[in-house]
């Protein structure tokens, strides 16, 4: 039996835009359940004053110390090794088995859980090196775990601009390098900072990671070989511990309209390079 | 009539084809060469092995000899950097990169270095004015030169090589996708530039080669079939595949 076109259309729609709306309620109903509990707590008061009795009074101050400095820690390191990598293996190398086994080795590390990072990161930085619970492991070790997005993202972004421009650069008389820099990385630009900006979302967002790492310092940290806490962190302890249910949801409406701030400042930057363009 | 470029048994091979089968030829200096053929004769690949483009290809091997002005272009140590400044290529569909319209003109002559603004401002005017772009663009240089319409695009991108002051311009069927006024600008340039540069002009459309080239190559099959005045090509070719070309009997 054959579906007439105009009977299918009318299905297509109807499944689509179901779909869209299923979603988009799910995602609606998250931010205002969190938000509706969250902003009984929120307030001046809350945001800057530090935690007492573990966090069941008082604010989360050092908490959101501790979240700009870890994952602003992780973006500074991953994001220059992460989109030099993906310039070298999309423009200074050709195809071979040694690119596809790195990009197949990228993406299987994308893919493994955060609390084996943090394991490594424990072992590693904290114990081996002997940096401690601190502010630099967690860092570097946040940095490892959004390393593999960041590379995989630039490069999508890298092979997407298209190749006539690399000729005309090259016929131009340009040298690899130059291409690279004038051609290929300002309009892989967008591309790359979505992938900076996922990689920004996980570290904030992370929990075993950091407590391996960084620890659950309650301290506002001195140095960056201090302990700290994240907010994400202060959460699941609070919550986890049935300290205060209360802040823990002050806490989460935090997080949640911090993470919305950072990518409407993404978008908002990307358009403006945009707009500069064109 | 001194030679610019003296190629000898050119062979090109790259994706198992063999793209270009032994040609020599003279190409002469201030003058215009129309190349024309059938589509898969060889011409494209001809033009970019004036300036080793075809290499950006990743399967490319080339035989036999090209001297530019004497020199020997594929001799190692010779620079192709430099090649590619003083043989400038225009690709048959206009690229435009990405960004304004001065920009696009100064991208090769900022390359090299960074001369002064002034020099700049000259260059790209100069350039526009020669590519007879300038008028229609004069005031909106910032623009970016991807809102250009087609035509334009295509003189932006001549105004592009301009600007590097080649001694060699080699256009790729630059006018493939333009409408007829478009055309009959830029072969207006052509006609004007080649008192000061060689170019060579490799081309579908068997008229416009008639119109514009002082000589004419005629390709098939990656072989040069024919190389003679353009009057003698289109009026007493000597090869009957010349003049079954021509007069339309095939391609």
């Amino acid at each position: 039996m054959r579906i007439p076109p105009r009977f299918s259309q009318r299905l297509a729609i109807a499944f689509l835009g179901g779909a869209t709306l299923v979603t988009l309620v799910i995602l609606v109903a998250i931010i205002v359940f969190i938000l509706e509990k969250g902003l009984l707590v929120l307030g001046w008061e809350f945001l800057f004053s530090s935690p007492k009795d573990m966090g069941r009074a008082g604010g989360i101050f050092p908490t959101l110390i501790g979240t700009v400095l870890l994952p602003l820690l992780a973006i500074i390191i991953a994001t220059p090794l992460g989109v030099s990598t993906s310039v070298y293996l999309t423009e200074y190398t050709r195809e071979s088995k040694t690119t596809r086994v790195i990009r197949f080795g990228t993406d299987c590390l994308a893919g493994i859980p955060s609390i084996i990072f943090g394991l490594f990161g424990f072992i590693f930085f904290v114990t081996t090196l002997g940096m401690g619970w601190s502010i630099m492991s967690g860092g570097l070790t946040l940095a490892f775990m959004i390393l593999p997005t960041i590379i995989r993202t630039t490069e999508e972004a890298i092979r997407a601009v298209p190749k006539s421009y690399r000729e005309v650069s090259f016929s131009l008389g340009a040298t690899r390098w130059q291409t690279t820099k004038r051609v290929v990385l300002p309009n892989a630009l967008p591309g790359i900072l979505t992938g900076v900006m996922l990689g920004i979302g996980r570290s904030i967002g992370e929990t075993a990671a950091v407590i391996f790492t960084a620890g659950s310092s309650l301290r506002i940290p001195e140095s960056v070989f201090d302990s700290t806490r994240t907010m994400a962190v202060h959460f699941y302890i609070l919550a986890r511990e049935g300290i205060s249910t209360e802040n823990a949801y002050g806490t989460a409406a935090v997080l949640i309209i911090a993470v919305l701030a950072v990518n409407l400042l993404a978008y908002w930057l990307m358009n403006r390079f945009i707009a500069r363009r064109s | 009539m001194d030679a610019k470029f003296d190629i000898q048994n050119l062979s090109v091979y790259f994706r198992g084809i063999h793209a270009l089968k032994s040609i020599s030829m003279a190409v002469p200096s201030r003058r215009i060469l129309g190349v024309i053929g059938p589509a898969g004769s060889g011409k494209t690949t001809l033009l970019r092995a004036l300036n080793r483009t075809n290499e950006l290809e990743e399967t490319t091997r080339i035989e036999g000899n090209v001297r530019m002005d004497g020199h020997d272009i594929y001799d190692p140590s010779f620079d192709v950097v430099a090649l590619r400044r003083k043989v400038g290529i225009v690709f048959a569909l206009p690229v435009p990169l990405p960004m304004s319209i001065y920009d696009n003109v100064t991208y090769g002559p900022t390359l090299a270095g960074s001369p002064n603004k002034q020099r700049l401002d000259m260059l790209v005017e100069k350039s526009l004015r020669d590519a007879f772009l300038w008028d229609e663009v004069k005031d909106r240089l910032t623009m970016s030169g991807l809102r250009l319409s087609g035509g334009q695009q295509q003189r932006l991108c001549l105004a592009r090589v301009l600007a590097m002051e080649p001694d060699v311009i080699l256009l790729d069927e630059p006018c493939s996708g333009l409408d007829p006024i478009s055309t009959a600008r830029i072969e207006e340039a052509l006609t004007l530039l080649k008192k000061d540069y060689t170019i060579i002009l490799v081309t579908n459309n068997t008229k416009q080669a008639a119109r514009v080239a002082d000589d004419t190559a005629f390709f098939l099959m990656g072989e040069m079939v024919e190389l003679g005045t353009t009057d003698q090509i289109f009026t007493s070719p000597v090869q009957q595949k010349t003049n079954d070309y021509i007069t339309g009997r095939f391609g």
